[in-house]
């Protein structure tokens, strides 16, 4: 081994505890990367791979009744390549044990048993026959939830009929994917199910003998999909056609995409972030390291090495330290990877996953490692180089401190000899310690922004159970009913307060932009179900127009003064022009507010609601649900803890999880810089330090002088990072938000009291290894060589 | 043969500017034929190491021009001065500059690594008495045992030039005797021509050439018609 190797290794050896923490720094970086993009890959690869296995439909087409023999002339639509009509419906199925029936949907299975679209993945037991008509498939989470297989039976009430069925097989399919009750955003396999039944006994149940209530499509290559859904609809129109609509406005796959999207989005900026940072502190400390080996630079110059085998020697080093935490890295990110796909499997429901690693954030993560840490050394090498040799081995370093001498003797009556060194340090070599100090700073940040995003994440689920949503239930009706029906569960024992409500499904459009949703009518000072504006006062319903989430109102591209153009899709569909009167805060969904009866007026049905907001006697829950589940209007009972646990859950063990590894990622960077900072220091003084130990200062007072520079550096660094945290806080919710859910953030004291906690914690810690360090240190030896 | 090693002619060198400016060299002019011992004598801070860092291509002069075989060693690149180092210059420096993660053996072969025509690291260090410490760190060793694996480490390259700071400066005579026996064999067997900076004056009996520096120029230059050897010397 020739004798620079051998340095190398000693040298990594002796500088091991810094090269960890530098290979930690730029590995929580690049994990970050890899994990992230993983993560976003096999969810995107693996959605695409079974909607392309499991064929599915391009359009669906709901209709009241439509004859089956619309069929052809549906297929012979331009731009059809295919059709398939079915029957769904509304079910409610008894759980032994539990007080009220749980809400399913129920789906024909094709008669002849292929399904051209929306095919089954059959994960256990057989398919129904479709000779017995009490044969069915349960989803395979509603079956797991409830500990229900292939043999049990299900008792189900469907269109009024109560039914016996026989579980033959358990299913999952691509318009399941992913699954939530109606009106609820997440899903929970325990509270909504999906039973797939013979045609046969579906069009039986539901009426349906010879006709279909939903029409599935699939669509050439080249179909101009705007013109085949006008043709749609105008065929089923005179049938009660609901409106066909694409696929990605389906409930399912409209879930899943905003989800990748969101996560794709937080892949692109959060995880760069923290390269960027880690990449960036790589270089500040790789450089200072470099710096601190200028006289060995300089005595392998005197003997005549030249330039480039002594660039290569440090390049060497400090590219062990980087690949090394590089490829840590990747190795974290992809175990971090595949965890975060696992808890995403608890609410996509896939039969298979195809892992899938994104090359480029390898490559991304090792070249980004690969370039900072060389560029910090090659830096530093070019100036040592141009230095004469001499000059780089000129024997204690050559500071000159004559230019802050008059700092110190302006204070000398006030600060005592250590403190006078600490400040002239500091003074004459702003450069480094400006160095030193962002890097702290931008530890401080990532930490505070993490902290801010937690804290963001509990207040918007605050504020939307606490502030927006004040009810303990909502229930809704299978469709519009009079008011007055809402006397005798307002009157029930136990039942405080009831608010109506009415949700009209429409799409809202701008111009360009649409939106397929609903309105929701609501009394004026609506109490239990509140549109609140940014400060969480209340905002009234008004008469004269809508108000819209801030959402919707970016969707549609739309703000307070504008007209929007409401295509209502219920009664008698008419087209409506309103104003937008105001834009309400919202953290879930992208509701639409009106007064409930200016609406009512609209569609010229006075008195009408779709469901109602309760609040009730607690103790008394479980007997109003059942009572309630058992009225006949009744289609769906929502309990509001059962909801906010549910989403609970997911934000913390689905889309939300991944701050918890950032957050953790934040604190070990924050630690690495910190601990790095002492370290190079230690390193820049060993030998003026030891120098004052051999004069006679004690062990206490050589430790001032340097903890005292880590001390101000960090207390400087402080506010700089609160700033860049806020900052930083601001991208990484933008990157967590989705249509689906925003996340809001302000500034929170709290999170940057904590981050700076993490700090000086870390810098205490720091602080204390190298007092350690600086107490054992050999003074003869420190004086003897040259280090 | 004739042509001399090195040749300087109104040599300056100026540390800093305006006021703050040391004048290390006032203009040196000087002549040392090849394959002679040359003993500078001179106080402290008249300039003796920076001529030596400045004939060793270490450092570069102000003003003025050095000359090395012919070859004018202050119009050299960068490149060509690490190339002059390499191929024909051994350093003695006065704070020895070991590398400290390197073990004494490890220190000379980072010599003899890129040398020409090197002797072995071993042979090198038995040479300047150090047989068994050569596997110790320079922490490990005394102040003229790290002297002694510095000139090992300059010897070790079988250097045309060599330039020796102070090399017994740390050394009890009998070793100092030793060493200089080492340095005047290698220019004998060898035909080096040896630069030895010193403070001990007794050292001047072995030169060829004596050169009496005194604030940054040369006061006088004597020829020795007899030299004495190395173990006649006493200090
Ligand atoms: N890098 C430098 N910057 C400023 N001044 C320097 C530098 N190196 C040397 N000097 C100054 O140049 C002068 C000559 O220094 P040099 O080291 O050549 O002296 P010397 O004769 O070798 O002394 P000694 O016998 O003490 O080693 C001294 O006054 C010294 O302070
Ligand atoms: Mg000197």
């Amino acid at each position: 081994m020739s004798p620079l190797t051998h340095k190398l290794l000693r040298d990594l050896w002796r500088m091991k505890g810094q090269a960890v923490a530098i290979g930690l720094v730029i590995a929580m970086g690049v994990m970050l990367q890899v994990m992230m993009s993983g993560l976003v890959t096999t969810l995107e690869s693996t959605r695409d791979a079974y909607y392309d296995r499991y064929r599915l439909t391009d359009v669906f087409a709901p209709v009241a009744r439509a004859p089956a023999h619309l069929d052809d002339t549906l297929g012979r639509i331009d731009g059809v390549a295919r059709v398939q009509d079915r029957v769904v419906g509304a079910a409610l199925v008894d759980i032994p044990g539990r007080a009220a029936p749980v809400q399913a949907q129920a789906v024909s299975l094709p008669e002849n048993g292929i399904a051209a679209l929306n095919a089954t993945y059959l994960s256990a037991g057989r398919m129904p026959d479709p000779a017995r008509p009490d044969e069915i498939l349960l989803v395979e989470g509603f079956a797991k939830a409830h500990g229900l297989a292939p043999g049990d039976t299900l008792v189900a009430t469907l269109n009024g009929t109560r039914r016996t069925l026989q579980i033959t097989g358990l299913a999952q399919s691509p318009e399941f994917l992913y699954i939530a009750a109606p009106g609820e955003m997440v899903p929970d396999d325990s509270r909504f199910g999906v039973i797939w039944m013979g045609r046969a006994a579906m069009a039986a149940l539901f009426d349906m003998g010879g006709a279909f209530n939903e029409a599935l499509f699939a669509l050439t290559r080249d179909a101009r999909k705007g013109a085949v859904l006008a043709e749609i609809d105008r065929i089923l129109d005179p049938y009660g056609g609901r409106g066909a609509y694409g696929v990605e406005e389906q409930y399912s796959n409209q879930f899943v995409s905003e989800e990748i999207d969101g996560l794709r989005s937080t892949a692109n900026t959060v995880p760069p972030l923290f390269l960027s940072v880690a990449a960036f502190l790589l270089y500040i400390v790789i450089g200072r390291m470099v710096q601190s080996e200028r006289e060995e630079i300089g005595l392998l110059k005197a003997f005549g090495y030249t330039n480039a085998e002594v660039g290569a020697h440090y390049l060497k080093l400090v590219l062990v330290i980087a690949t090394g935490g590089a490829i840590l890295g990747c190795l974290l990110g992809i175990a971090g990877g595949r965890g975060m796909v696992q808890l995403y499997l608890q609410y996509f429901k896939f039969p298979f996953l195809l892992f899938r690693l994104d090359p480029a954030s390898f490559a991304i993560g090792v070249i980004a490692s690969i370039l900072a840490a060389s560029g910090g050394g090659l830096l530093v090498l070019r100036r040592v180089f141009a230095l004469t040799p001499a000059d780089a081995m000129h024997p204690p370093a050559p500071a000159d401190y004559s230019r802050s001498g008059r700092i110190g003797q302006g204070l000398s009556k006030l600060l005592d000899q250590p403190s006078r060194m600490v400040l002239r340090r500091i003074t004459r070599q702003p450069v480094r310690m400006a160095g030193a100090m962002i890097g702290i700073a931008c530890g401080m940040a990532l930490s505070g922004s993490m902290l801010s995003t937690f804290i963001a994440f509990e207040d918007t689920l605050d504020t939307t159970f606490t502030v927006v949503d004040r009810s303990d239930l909502t229930i809704s009706f299978a469709g519009p009913v009079h008011r007055a029906a809402l006397h005798e569960i307002g009157t029930r024992d136990g039942v405080w307060q009831v608010e109506p409500v009415r949700f009209v499904p429409a799409i809202l459009r701008n111009g360009r932009h649409s939106h397929r949703g609903s309105i929701q009518g609501q009394p004026t000072d609506a109490d239990l179900s509140r549109a609140i504006d940014s400060d969480k006062q209340a905002i009234q319903m008004r008469e004269d127009g809508l108000i819209l989430s801030t959402t919707l109102a970016a969707k549609l591209d739309i703000s307070a003064g504008d007209r929007v153009t409401v295509e209502v899709r219920d009664g008698r569909r008419p087209t409506l022009e309103m104003p937008v009167v105001a834009i309400a805060d919202s953290f879930f969904g992208t509701p639409a507010f009106i007064e409930l009866e200016a609406l009512n007026r609209a569609l010229k049905e006075p008195g009408r609601v779709t469901g109602a907001y309760l609040r009730i006697d607690p103790g008394k829950r479980d007997e109003i649900t059942q009572w309630l589940k058992g009225l006949p209007m009744v289609a769906g009972v929502t309990i509001k803890a059962e909801a906010e646990s549910a989403f609970r859950k997911v934000m913390n063990q689905g889309a939300g999880s991944s701050r918890y590894v950032m957050g953790l990622l934040a604190f070990v960077i924050t630690y690495g810089i910190v601990y790095n900072a002492a370290r190079i220091a230690h390193a820049e003084r060993a030998r003026d330090l030891a120098s004052l130990r051999v004069l006679g200062f004690t062990k206490g007072e050589a430790a001032f002088v340097l903890l005292g520079e880590l001390a101000v550096i960090t207390l400087v660094a402080l506010p700089i990072g609160t700033l860049l945290g806020h900052g930083l806080s601001q991208l990484i919710m933008a990157a967590y938000s989705t249509d689906i859910y925003t996340i809001t953030l302000g500034f929170e004291p709290s999170a940057y009291g904590n981050a700076a906690l993490v700090v000086l914690s870390a810098a205490l810690v720091s602080g204390l290894l190298v007092k350690r360090d600086l107490d054992r240190a050999d003074l003869i030896g420190a004086l003897k060589t040259r280090e | 043969m004739n042509d001399p090693a090195f040749t300087t002619t109104g040599l300056t060198k100026t540390y800093g500017e305006g006021e703050a400016a040391v004048h290390a060299l006032r203009g040196v002019d000087l002549e040392i034929p090849p394959s002679e011992v040359v003993v500078l004598l001179g106080p402290s801070g008249s300039g003796k190491s920076t001529l030596l860092n400045i004939l060793g291509g270490l450092d570069r002069a102000s003003t003025g021009q050095a000359f090395y075989k012919g070859q004018d060693i202050t119009a050299m690149t960068d490149r060509q001065l690490t190339r002059y180092r390499r191929a024909h210059v051994g350093f003695v420096f006065q704070f020895y500059n070991l590398m400290p993660s390197l073990t004494a053996r490890e220190n000379v072969e980072l010599v003899t690594e890129i040398a020409e025509d090197p002797m072995a690291a071993d042979e090198a260090l038995h040479l300047v008495g150090l047989n068994e410490r050569i596997d110790h760190f320079p922490a490990q060793l005394s102040g003229g045992e790290q002297q002694r694996v510095a000139i090992a480490r300059a010897v070790a390259k079988q250097p045309q030039v060599l330039f020796c700071d102070e090399p017994t400066g740390a050394l009890d005579s009998t070793t100092g005797r030793k060493v200089l026996k080492v340095l005047t064999e290698v220019n004998a067997k060898l035909g080096t021509t040896v630069l030895i900076v010193t403070h001990a004056a007794a050292t001047a009996d072995l030169a060829h050439r004596v050169i009496h520096f005194a604030d940054g120029r040369i006061r006088d230059v004597i020829t020795n018609k007899t030299r004495k050897t190395a173990e006649e010397i006493h200090w």
